[in-house]
């Protein structure tokens, strides 16, 4: 499981082990043997086959653009999905049977996880239905056995950078609280400007010399490991080489997102050829390091989507501009207190009185107390302690924790500061003889990296059904 | 009834017939599996009254252009003689599970696409016995004639638009239906011609807990409304040749499903009519305009 850097200095442990870029269209899964350039892409995928079967990965996860969706992502959650496939287009080259192993548990917990990040998505599990081309080809050559369990996901038709990146963050929140390593993969075309005739197989090339341009350029970004950067390009790429409406350039804003928005990966481009005109390319990115630079991160990063579009429901959604409250478990919510030496931010969760998330003292930071709630959605990564009648509740106290250090690393972040500036931590348990190992497991995984002094209290309750919380100084 | 006389082909009707799988779902007809509470009735109304209509006039074949056969490379024709399976719409699996059983005229089919290949058109017979028929087509066969005790030719939506412009679509899918009417009229065959498309086409990206819920269900936008409004007091004025001039707006302003190229295709096999249309209903299905329009070509044309 990879190390990696964070913004806010925070160690946190990727379990994205390696991703992938795929082509859709059949010909390397029916016909390879038509073109050349067919059966490389074909061994590509054979040699991605070996490097997934040997990585020790526990799913297969795939955002796939020839399922298109309207009503937020969907999540396909049928354990055995069983059919046969006719491509629209290239029906001619033969039928594709599948039957795939679907990791149903992970499906629905992602969209559990979505909704807790204010997405909207549902899961689908229903026989007949008809898994995608881009999918099937994906599974089929990749994991031809089963061997690994899998999931997709499709490619929403409006949604933008913000949703497709908060789908992959509780696709992350999923992989880290169930412990499960994962290969992350898009089944995509790069320029999918198709020859609109029919051509001999032996005839095929890149539609266009701009798109094929443009696809060279984008995998040499790839190839240099530079994910984000093709993830900020993906407007313009899309505007450059892509048919416009559904799909975009999408799915490299959402396999960024997995791979926590790095710039720094170790990218190979095993095939890259031409399929009908579109651009094909099977591409390998490792999360190693490839000690390069990191990226200069110029876009909005979010936790939480808000749902701008969420017609039916805006009345509903409507909310005091004071305070709300969360599911009647739980105290009102105050938006945080302004003030001169205030700092407060959208990612972090609000308050439950009046008061900011912290206060800028000379040079030093005071923050109010930090619980595990999630901005925007007041979900509680590992359960809340108990449920609205006060009945006690099993929760999971280092998931807990978890979530109470990434809100601080989020507010220091807000504040100029980082983990590596923490000072003095005062941590508040509601139940010491329970949580304590658990609490002090993660504390050594994060906050205890850098050093801080440390003072834990046995407390009777917190305001919210929480298990810990925290006080921070740190220097700015 | 009407149209019985006729010596040689034609084209009786020409229909608007939009394919929301949601149209099926509030029927709870036996081949579907979801049920619902209804929903939706307004157009359902009007597919009522264009079975109607329909039921009038005598016809041997329909010939349905669908937005959801979406191909790239080419115009595509359903070549075999019978389909069955079931049909599991990939984006509201909720709501359109539907087991089908369909005839094809591959005779009118192959007539169709070999004079496309002779206008210069690419074209392909779809012979593969696994192939799925996609759900627009079976939503519009459905709430045209749920019986489906005619045979249907069904024509793929080639998605031109989308590498070039909608003016490539119409030029291509005017000659399209060039060829469509030629084809008929020297079949013998009276047919009936459907374009299984919406008209503004922005969805809303959330649904109900009830899908059938009327109180949440509206147009997207004003804009959206201005244009549907438009668009059928074209229709029904007699002024198909404004649609064609305006398509390229329309399609861009209004998100329209006019971009698969049904519309145009219709209007020209149908020599874009001056007479006027009878709308038989419109309404909107997740935030999407759907207008279900007939235009009686057997009281306007000599046929």
């Amino acid at each position: 499981m990879a190390l990696l850097r964070s913004r806010g200095g925070l160690i946190l442990t990727n379990p994205v082990l390696a991703s992938y870029v795929v082509p859709v269209h059949p010909h390397p899964l029916l016909v390879p043997e038509q073109n050349e350039g067919w059966q490389r892409l074909r061994d590509a995928f054979d040699e991605a086959r070996q490097q997934i079967s040997d990585s020790g990965a526990d799913v297969i996860i795939i955002y796939s653009t020839t399922w298109p969706s309207i009503i937020g992502h969907q999540i396909q959650a049928d354990p055995n999905p069983t059919w046969t496939l006719v491509d629209q287009d290239f029906h001619d080259l033969g039928s594709m049977d599948y039957s795939f192993r679907i990791d149903a548990d992970f499906a629905e917990a992602w969209n559990k996880a979505n909704h807790s990040r204010g997405l909207q998505s549902r899961t689908v599990a229903y026989n007949g239905f008809p898994i995608d081309v881009g999918s099937v080809v994906a599974l089929k050559l990749l994991n031809p056995d089963n061997a690994i369990p899998a999931v997709i996901v499709s490619s929403n038709v409006y949604a933008n950078r913000a949703e497709t990146t908060v789908l992959a963050k509780s696709c992350l929140d999923v992989l880290k609280s169930t412990g499960k390593k994962a290969v992350a993969v898009t089944a995509m075309s790069m320029s999918n400007r198709m020859f609109t005739e029919f051509i001999d197989a032996a005839d095929d090339k890149i539609h266009s010399l701009k798109d094929d341009e443009w696809n060279r350029k984008v995998l040499e970004f790839l190839e240099e490991g530079r994910l984000e950067d093709v993830a900020q390009l993906s407007r313009t790429i899309h505007q450059q080489i892509r048919v416009q409406k559904v799909v975009t350039f999408k799915p490299m804003w959402w396999l960024s997102a997995m791979n926590d928005n790095r710039n720094d990966l170790t990218g190979r481009v095993l095939a890259y050829e031409a399929l009908h005109g579109a651009g094909g390319a099977v591409v390998h990115l490792d999360p190693t390091s490839n000690g390069m630079g990191d990226k200069e991160y110029d876009e909005d990063d979010v936790e939480v989507y808000h749902g701008e579009r969420n017609v039916l429901d805006a009345e509903a959604n409507e909310s005091s501009p004071e305070s709300k409250h969360v599911d009647g478990n739980g105290p009102a919510l105050w938006d945080p207190a302004e003030g001169k030496d205030a700092v407060n931010t959208d990612s972090a969760p609000k308050p439950v009185g009046l008061y900011p998330h912290a206060r800028r003292v000379g040079d030093l930071l005071y923050l109010s107390g930090v619980g595990p709630r999630q901005p925007g959605t007041n979900a509680i990564p590992g359960g809340p302690i108990q449920d609205a009648n006060g009945e006690p509740l099993e929760y999971d106290i280092k998931a807990q924790t978890r979530a109470v250090v990434e809100n601080i690393a989020r507010i220091l972040e807000e504040a100029g500061s980082s983990m590596e500036k923490v000072v003095d931590v005062t941590s508040f348990l509601v139940d010491m003889d329970r949580d304590f190992a658990g609490y002090n497991e993660v504390w050594a995984e994060t906050l205890g990296h850098y050093g801080p002094t440390r003072t834990t209290l046995a407390i009777r309750a917190l305001p919210t059904p929480i298990a810990v919380e925290m006080k921070v100084i740190a220097k700015i | 009834m009407l149209g019985r006389t006729m010596a040689k082909g034609s084209i009786v009707a020409g229909c608007l017939a939009p394919h929301p799988p949601h149209l099926v779902y509030a029927e709870n007809p036996p081949q579907n599996e979801p049920t619902s509470e209804g929903g939706w009735e307004q157009l359902r109304w009007g597919y009522e009254r264009l079975r109607e209509s329909l039921s009038k006039i005598d016809h041997d074949v329909l010939v349905i252009l669908s937005p959801h056969w979406q191909t790239y490379v080419g115009t595509h024709f359903l070549g075999l003689p019978h389909f069955e399976g079931l049909s599991v719409d990939p984006i509201f699996p909720n709501l359109f599970r539907y087991s089908y059983n369909l005839d094809i005229d591959v005779e009118l089919s192959k007539a169709i696409h070999d004079k496309a290949a002779d206008a210069g058109l690419a074209v392909k017979m779809m012979e593969n016995p696994d192939f799925r028929v996609d759900y627009g087509t079976i939503t519009t066969g459905h709430m045209v004639n749920p019986a489906f005790d005619k045979p249907l030719v069904v024509i793929s939506s080639n998605r031109s638009r989308h590498y070039y412009s909608v003016e490539v679509m119409q030029e291509m899918m005017m000659e399209l239906g060039r060829v469509t009417r030629d084809a008929i009229l020297e079949s013998g065959k009276k047919a009936v011609v459907l374009a299984s498309n919406s008209l503004s086409h922005r969805h809303f990206t959330t649904e109900s807990d009830v899908p059938e819920d009327m109180s949440k269900e509206h147009i997207t936008s004003h804009a959206m409304h201005l244009w549907d409004m438009r668009i059928i007091d074209y229709m029904r004025t007699g002024q198909a040749q404004r649609i064609i001039d305006e398509m390229p707006e329309f399609t861009e302003q209004a998100i329209a499903e006019s971009d698969g190229g049904g519309l145009t295709w219709l209007l020209s096999t149908l020599t874009v009519p001056t007479y006027p249309a009878i709308l038989h209903g419109y309404g909107t299905i997740i935030g999407t305009g759907n207008a279900i329009v007939e235009w009686p070509c057997y009281a306007h044309e000599e046929v």
